[in-house]
C-alpha cells in the first residue's frame, strides 16, 4: 500500500549553497555524491556538548552541557499545543521574522532570554533564567535546533527543566479551493512543546503547578506577539497530550544536572564566591624589609 | 491545490519485519500517512519496523518530532524500530537530536534485517 501526505509545510530555504544543495561556482571541490536537500541550511551542524558563544555571558549550567530530547529526559512525555489565529491581514513570514527578532521581548517580565549575537539561527546558544515561582530561579539555556522562514525549534540542555524541542510556527490555515482563490485564509500561530521533566525533581514540580505555569508563560507570549504584530484581540488555546505515560527510571540520575537546584546553591554561594574573587583580584601586600 | 508531499510503502519481510519505504518530505503534515504505514505493518505481525529513507529529500523539525511519535508507538507494542539509506545530512542530523540512541541506524537494508532473518 501506498500512503500520501499533503500539503505540504515546507518552505524554500535561505539561498546559500548550503541550502541549496548546489555547489558554488567556481567552488570544484563541492562535489556531494548526493546533493544537499533543500533544508540544509535550516538545521544547525553537530555538537557533543554547548559551548559559550559570547565573552563574558554567564553561561553557568550551560558550558558543557549535553543536548536532551524527549527521547532522552525522565518523566511522561508531553506534547502540548498553544495555537492563536492572527487573522488573514499577517503572513505567515512575517510572523516568524518578528517573532525571531523579538524573541526576548516577548517573554513575561519574570524571565529573561539572552539570545547570542547572531539571534534566533541554527547552531546559537541563548542563556534562560526563569522565574519559577516562590522566588525560585532557574537559570539555564536553549539551542536554536532548527529554523527557516516559518519555524523555528529549540532544544535543550541537561539540566533544564524539561529535554524536549519547542516548535513555534505559522502557517495559512487550511481552507477550501474557492475560498483560497478569492481571499487569503487566516494566519495561525503555533508553539508546540515535544516534552519530558529532566529528573524526578522536575516531575514533581511539573505535577504540581509545573504545567500551569508553562500554560502561563506561552500564553503570555503568544498574546505579547499578537499585540506587537497589531492583530485583533487572540485568545490561545492550548491542548496537551501525553504520548507516553511511563517514566524512564534508567534516567533518573539525571537530576545530579539539575539546574534549578545548582540554580539555588550558585545564589547562596555567591557571596563566598564574591569575596573569593576580590582577594584574588587585590594587588599582592608589599614584601617586608628585614 | 498542493501535490502530495509524501508516500510510504509497507513492504513485509518474512514473518516478523515490515520495511516502510519513504518517499519526499517529513514534515508533521507526513504524519497521518507514516500512522497509515505503522497500522498496515502492526496488521501483519511485524516485530521489527525498518525505515527506509533513501527516499527522502526534506526534513523540517516537526517530521523529526513525527518520529519521536512513531518510535513510542513502536515501542508501546515492543516493536524495535531502525532505519537506513539515512545520508551523512541526515544521520547528522539524528545524532544531534540524539534519536539514533532509540532508532538503531544501518547502512543498507540487508544490515537492517540480517538478525531477523537469521
Amino acid at each position: 500500500m501506498t500512503n500520501h501526505a499533503g500539503p505540504p509545510d515546507t518552505p524554500p530555504t535561505e539561498q546559500s549553497p548550503r541550502a541549496t544543495g548546489h555547489p558554488a561556482e567556481g567552488d570544484a571541490a563541492a562535489t556531494p555524491t548526493r546533493p544537499l536537500p533543500r533544508d540544509a541550511g535550516s538545521w544547525a551542524s553537530k555538537v557533543d556538548r554547548l559551548t559559550e558563544t559570547r565573552v563574558g555571558a554567564p553561561a553557568a549550567n550551560v558550558v558543557g552541557r549535553r543536548l536532551t530530547g524527549p527521547v532522552q529526559g525522565f518523566g511522561k512525555m508531553w506534547r502540548k499545543t498553544y495555537r492563536m489565529n492572527i487573522g488573514a491581514g499577517i503572513a505567515p513570514r512575517r510572523a516568524i521574522a518578528t517573532w525571531k527578532e523579538h524573541f526576548a521581548e516577548f517573554w513575561p517580565q519574570t524571565s529573561t532570554f539572552e539570545p547570542s549575537l547572531t539571534g534566533i539561527s541554527p547552531g546559537e546558544v541563548a542563556l534562560l533564567d526563569v522565574g519559577i515561582g516562590g522566588g525560585a530561579r532557574l537559570s539555564t539555556g536553549v539551542f536554536v535546533l532548527y529554523a527557516d522562514e516559518v519555524s523555528f525549534t529549540l532544544m535543550t540542555p541537561q539540566g533544564h527543566m524539561f529535554a524536549g524541542w519547542i516548535t513555534f510556527s505559522a502557517e495559512r490555515a487550511p481552507g477550501s479551493d474557492a475560498h483560497q482563490a478569492t481571499q487569503a485564509q487566516p494566519t495561525v500561530v503555533q508553539t508546540e512543546v515535544l516534552m519530558r521533566a529532566n529528573d524526578p525533581l522536575y516531575e514533581l514540580a511539573m505535577a504540581l503547578g509545573g504545567h500551569r505555569k508553562e500554560d502561563e508563560f506561552w500564553v503570555q507570549t503568544m498574546t505579547a506577539l499578537a499585540k506587537y504584530l497589531g492583530a485583533p484581540p487572540v485568545e490561545v488555546h492550548t491542548r496537551m497530550v501525553c504520548i507516553d505515560p511511563r517514566r524512564q527510571w534508567g534516567n533518573a540520575g539525571a537530576v545530579w544536572h539539575n539546574s534549578m537546584v545548582r540554580t539555588a546553591l550558585q545564589a547562596m554561594a555567591a557571596p563566598v564566591t564574591a569575596i573569593a574573587h576580590r582577594r584574588r583580584r587585590a594587588p599582592a601586600p608589599p614584601a617586608r624589609r628585614s | 491545490m498542493a501535490e502530495p508531499t509524501t508516500t510510504m510503502h509497507v513492504r513485509q519481510v518474512g514473518d516478523r519485519a515490515a520495511v516502510i519505504d519513504i518517499k519526499g518530505d517529513v514534515t508533521a503534515a507526513s504524519e497521518p500517512v507514516l500512522m497509515s504505514a505503522y497500522e498496515q505493518a502492526d496488521r501483519q505481525g511485524a516485530r521489527r519496523l525498518v525505515l527506509n529513507f533513501r527516499g527522502l529529500e526534506y526534513m523540517n523539525s516537526g517530521g523529526i518530532g513525527m518520529l519521536v511519535t512513531f518510535l513510542i508507538r513502536a515501542n508501546r507494542q515492543r516493536q524495535e524500530l531502525a532505519a537506513f539509506g539515512l545520508s551523512d545530512h541526515y544521520r547528522e542530523i539524528f545524532e544531534l537530536t540524539r534519536l539514533d540512541e532509540a532508532i538503531t541506524i544501518y547502512d543498507d537494508e540487508r544490515s537492517a534485517l540480517s538478525d531477523v532473518a537469521s
